[in-house]
């Protein structure tokens, strides 16, 4: 791994764990995720159950272990639908310039003049709570962020000596968007798609806390976390681990942002 | 600091005229989300009005009142022309005007938002100056992990911990609530610390990060070596001359942040019980209290938007190199 700062084999590292956790776990753990123990309700941490349960008796890592899996579902979904549009539009507004550049970019400062948390609420207010809808939400906050980043490489490699080059070979301009413009774009969409994998995680996890993200019984940490709140006093590793567990990815997928920022990005 | 001025004053005005004038089709965009996204909740706005036991009169008189049978670009005509002149609507819970809950709502937010500024300042401009005058030593690397973790906390997790901390294992703040600084200060204090803190440790973060990089540039600068040179102490120059230019583009991101801070406080404040704008955008959509979600929703990113505009333009009266350049 030749290259790599300490920082972003760091950021694999956690990352990896949680991708690992997610797809492996519900396989090994000897508990489901909804299997209620009522001789078990609110444990303690024990060799049996290593996290805890929560009131209904369900083992916390399990439930964790589903909530990696949500987490990241939406997390991936969200950048990838708003990576896939906003850089698509960004680099078309960027690269053609004009009308077309200005139409756009008023979209994009409309949708940047929400706090981003407010307009996730405000969509999955609109359209319920969902799986599908909170990664249509968090899309929607995430897709101006890539189009402004893919605008603003456009703007620059259009006037490049090498685009011109290819120009002047007489390929057509959508063949030019794609096969030259796209790939020497693409460092800062990527570093940016890591810092808001981050961003839309606590996202995720926030609408889920508020009660408008993914809804019960399938868990997900923010949505632990709200049930949390009633046990403080007697079960406080309800509140710890879930917790934790966006702290850790969080810190993973920052980690790797900046890390790949330091590699990839030139004007870093 | 460059004391002289160019004589543009009047293509400052003309510049910041321009500006205000570019923030209306935005204002618009943003109206026509608010609505938007009320107008397509599933569900007749009249039945949640009046119940589904309403009979087909009343249900009439509202839908005629609401012009809810007029097409969909009229009605939001309607609704913009009553916002323009200040009638938010009312509160189907309780028939208050929405005005009237919002301003309420803004008194505590504000005071809430900069107390949370306050935290994050006298944590990360200490912080951010020691890092870059110590870079890559013990304190700098542990300023920049503090950071990074700073970053990667989701802040109500932070909140029910503090929660936790302070007024379960030691009581000694209270976990919810607000009281008004214009009653007993000390109890309004109280009820500040623990929402405060949870908000301005993840602000500090990223304000540590951009003081230790705006030092880092300061400190290399000429005049650093000049007043070095003049036999000024190293205290003297890292905190009086270096940090005052150093703190333009923090000023810049300390008003970009008190913008975010305005979606920032939803959490918060619903974890603590706080009674802003946050929790009453929260409260109103679990109501189903359209208006007031919709009204809420619109005076927090209005401010957002203004807010965003000013440290723009603040941004540019402080550094003057920006001036020509806008």
């Amino acid at each position: 791994m030749k290259g790599w700062d300490a920082r972003a084999l760091t950021g694999m590292g956690l990352v990896g764990i949680v991708l690992l956790a997610a797809a492996f776990g519900p396989l090994v753990l000897p508990f489901g995720a909804d299997t209620p123990d009522f001789t078990a309700t609110l444990s303690a941490p024990s060799l049996r159950h290593p996290l805890g349960t929560d009131d209904l008796g369900r083992d916390v890592l399990a439930r964790i272990v589903a909530g990696a899996q949500v987490s990241l579902l939406v997390g991936v979904g969200s950048v990838a639908f708003a990576l896939l549009f906003g850089s698509g539009l960004g680099l078309v507004a960027g690269y053609l310039g004009g009308w077309t550049d200005r139409i756009v970019m008023r979209c994009v400062d409309v949708l940047l003049a929400f706090p981003g948390i407010l307009l996730a609420l405000g969509i999955t207010a609109a359209l319920g709570a969902s799986l599908v809808n909170v990664v249509v939400a968090i899309a929607a906050v995430n897709l101006p962020v890539f189009a402004r980043v893919a605008r603003a490489e456009a703007m620059v490699l259009r006037r490049r000596e090498f685009v011109t080059a290819v120009r002047a070979q007489g390929f057509p301009e959508h063949r030019i968007l794609i096969g030259t413009v796209l790939p020497n774009a693409s460092p800062p969409i990527l570093v940016q798609a890591s810092l808001l994998l981050a961003s839309s995680i606590i996202t995720e996890s926030v609408l889920s806390f508020l009660g408008l993200g993914v809804q019960p019984p399938t868990p997900t940490w923010g949505n632990m976390l709200r049930n949390a709140v009633g046990f403080l006093g007697i079960a406080d590793w309800l509140a710890w681990f879930p917790g934790l567990a966006i702290f850790i990815t969080v810190l993973g997928f920052n980690l790797l942002g900046d890390g790949l920022r330091d590699r990839l990005d030139p004007n870093n | 600091m460059c004391k002289k001025r160019q004589p543009g004053t009047l293509s400052e005005v003309r510049r910041i005229v321009a500006r205000l004038f570019a923030l209306l089709p935005i204002l618009l965009g943003l109206s026509f989300i608010s609505f938007t996204l009320i107008a397509i909740i599933p569900g007749d706005p009249v039945i949640a009005l009046l119940g589904l036991e309403a009979g087909p009169e009343a249900i009439a008189v509202l839908r005629a009142k609401y012009a809810l049978d007029e097409p969909f670009l009229v009605r939001f005509g309607a609704w913009l022309w009553a916002v323009v002149q200040g009638d938010l609507g009312r509160s189907i819970q309780t028939g208050r005007p929405v005005r009237a809950m919002v301003i309420a709502a803004l008194g505590p937010t504000m005071l809430l938002a900069s107390a949370a500024m306050i935290v994050s300042l006298l944590i990360a401009i200490p912080a951010g100056v020691i890092a870059a005058t110590r870079r890559n030593t013990p304190a700098d690397f542990a300023a920049s992990i503090g950071a990074l973790c700073g970053m990667s906390l989701p802040t109500f997790w932070l909140g029910i911990l503090l929660i936790l901390g302070f007024s379960i294992w030691m009581p000694l703040l209270p976990s919810s609530g607000y009281a008004p600084v214009t009653g007993d200060p000390a109890l309004a204090l109280a009820h500040l610390v623990l929402p405060a803190l949870t908000l301005g440790v993840g602000l500090a973060a990223a304000t540590m990060r951009m003081t230790r990089s705006a030092m880092l540039e300061v400190l290399r600068a000429d005049y650093i070596r000049t007043a070095r040179a003049k036999g000024l102490t190293r205290r003297a120059v890292v905190w009086k001359h270096a940090l005052r230019n150093a703190l333009i583009p923090v000023v810049t991101l300390v008003g970009i942040q008190f913008g975010q801070l305005l979606g920032g406080v939803v959490v918060t404040e619903t974890v603590f019980s706080w009674p802003g704008i946050g929790k009453l955008t929260v409260d109103a959509i679990f109501a189903r209290d359209f208006p007031v979600v919709q009204g809420a929703i619109l005076v927090t990113a209005t401010l957002f938007v203004v807010i965003n505009l000013v440290t723009d333009l603040l941004y540019a009266a402080l550094d003057p190199r920006l001036r020509g350049a806008a």
